[in-house]
């Protein structure tokens, strides 16, 4: 079989609308977590993706739901491959990945810290400064907590003019 | 049609539901990763040194999760879990490093285990075969303990991977770049407690106190290098920990001049003929926690996950 650009561009497509298992409203795409799609010399489709958190369940579900799609339509031979560098940061989510953050009742990340490259990395004994909204009454009279949500990517907040609970995906 | 005798029955369909059941059939946290490093790397050395890296993350995620439903507060449970499994993830990738440098390290299971290189070195081992510092294996104490060990842990740890993220072995490097991240964030959450205890009530600054004295004496041990250690240093691979010392204490200080509390003085906890955790030489605690954590797979060496 010769690969055709076609087949490539499909492929790619079906990846990307893999839906991430812990927070569905999100495609693999939306969450910036594709780095690749080739298709090689025989006809395997390797593709490259990068786990949002070293210790991520998520990512070993993913990888399955990725070779399950591409089988079901067609390409027989699929590899996952894993890429950890460049780590990946919560400003690689799209902005339609933000946006389906917040029509599904998250708060979404402000810009990722900059880590410093090399050289120690500055103590913060203070609660970490974000402009936290609420997604549900747009308050911004809000209060962490817990910097530990309920998956790894969240932290835990609470409005204090609706008195509503809800989360806040970390910039990371 | 339901089949009542078997109760994955449903789960093996023709939409191939049967990860469920059987597991996904992906084991390598490595795949695809070039694993490649100069030719002057000692591989035994750097196989060594990730398990060490490796079994400090993986014994301290079993301490942190013991926390499941009786920590203080449902928020603190969380958050304990969550830093656990950040750790236990750099593990994962750390001990499928050391496999993967030197496959020598992997404990034997049988011909037919498909138990894959990482949990083999998790489950397999003994106890005299674990480098991790006695620090990461003592029992957890009360929360206090929990909050000075975790402070300790992670600042020593922080200070090593922003090192790391310079290693020659690209895999340690991006281990360490991305773990660097998490541990920021593990390191904020002890220190923060730390200042809320230290500057809290009579009885939280007074077990605040008692877990640094009676912690205090392990932190030594995270600043004797081995030689792995030392030789991975020259060769730009690992970092000799002793060189961090004062950036390690620059913190601490900072965390407990905010708390109000003192770094104890006194004795350093006794090794035997110079051998520590690094080289097998553990406490009791230890053996206790593999019995719990290793029961399982030892039960099932050719269980499929």
């Amino acid at each position: 079989m010769t690969v055709t650009t076609a087949d490539l561009a499909n492929a790619r497509a079906l990846v990307e609308s893999v839906l991430d298992p812990e927070m569905p409203m999100l495609t693999l795409a939306d969450l910036g977590v594709v780095r690749d799609v080739v298709i090689d010399r025989d006809d395997t489709v390797v593709v490259t993706i990068t786990p949002t958190y070293s210790g991520c369940p998520a990512l070993v579900t993913m990888r399955s739901d990725i070779e399950r799609l591409l089988h079901r339509h067609a390409y027989r031979n699929v590899r996952v491959d894993t890429s950890l560098s460049p780590a990946w940061s919560s400003d690689w989510i799209s902005e339609s990945g933000m946006r389906k953050l917040r029509d599904a009742g998250y708060s979404t990340p402000g810009r990722a810290p900059a880590t410093p490259a090399r050289g120690p990395v500055p103590l913060t004994l203070t609660t970490r400064r974000r402009a936290v909204f609420c997604p549900l009454c747009g308050s911004p009279h809000t209060e962490v907590v817990s910097e530990f949500g309920a998956t790894l990517c969240k932290a835990h907040y609470r409005c204090r003019a609706c008195l509503e609970p809800f989360d806040h995906v970390k910039e990371i | 049609m339901i089949d009542h005798d078997n109760a994955y029955g449903d789960l093996v369909d023709e939409d191939n539901h049967g990860q469920w059941a059987f597991g996904t059939g992906f084991d390598d946290p490595l795949a695809g990763v070039d694993t490649t490093v100069p030719d002057d790397v000692d591989l035994g050395a750097l196989a060594r040194y990730c398990l060490s890296l490796g079994d400090d993350a993986l014994i301290s995620s079993h301490r942190l999760s013991e926390w499941c439903t009786r920590a203080p507060e449902l928020e603190e449970e969380m958050a304990l879990a969550n830093i656990g499994l950040d750790l236990l993830g750099q593990a994962r990738l750390l001990l499928a490093r050391a496999a993967a440098a030197d496959p020598g390290v992997v404990p034997f299971i049988s011909d037919s285990s498909p138990v894959p290189a990482e949990d083999a070195l998790a489950f397999f081992r003994t106890d005299a075969q674990f480098r991790c510092v006695r620090l990461c294996e003592l029992e957890n104490g009360d929360f206090a303990e929990t909050v000075v060990r975790t402070l300790v842990l992670t600042t020593w740890r922080l200070a090593i991977f922003s090192h790391l993220r310079e290693s020659r072995d690209p895999v340690l490097a991006a281990v360490a770049t991305k773990g660097v991240k998490e541990l920021t964030y593990h390191r904020d959450y002890a220190a923060r407690w730390a200042v809320v205890l230290g500057c809290g009530t009579d009885e939280s600054r007074r077990r605040m106190r008692t877990a640094l004295e009676f912690l205090w004496p392990y932190t030594a041990e995270l600043f004797v290098p081995t030689e792995d250690e030392l030789a991975l240093a020259d060769a730009g691979v690992g970092v000799d920990p002793r060189t961090l010392r004062e950036e390690f204490d620059n913190v601490i200080g900072q965390v407990l001049y905010a708390a109000e509390l003192q770094v104890p003085h006194g004795p350093t906890v006794g090794t035997v003929g110079g051998r520590a955790g690094r080289r097998g030489l553990h406490t009791g605690a230890l053996s206790l926690l593999l019995a719990e954590m290793q029961s399982v797979a030892r039960a099932h060496p050719d269980g499929l996950w």
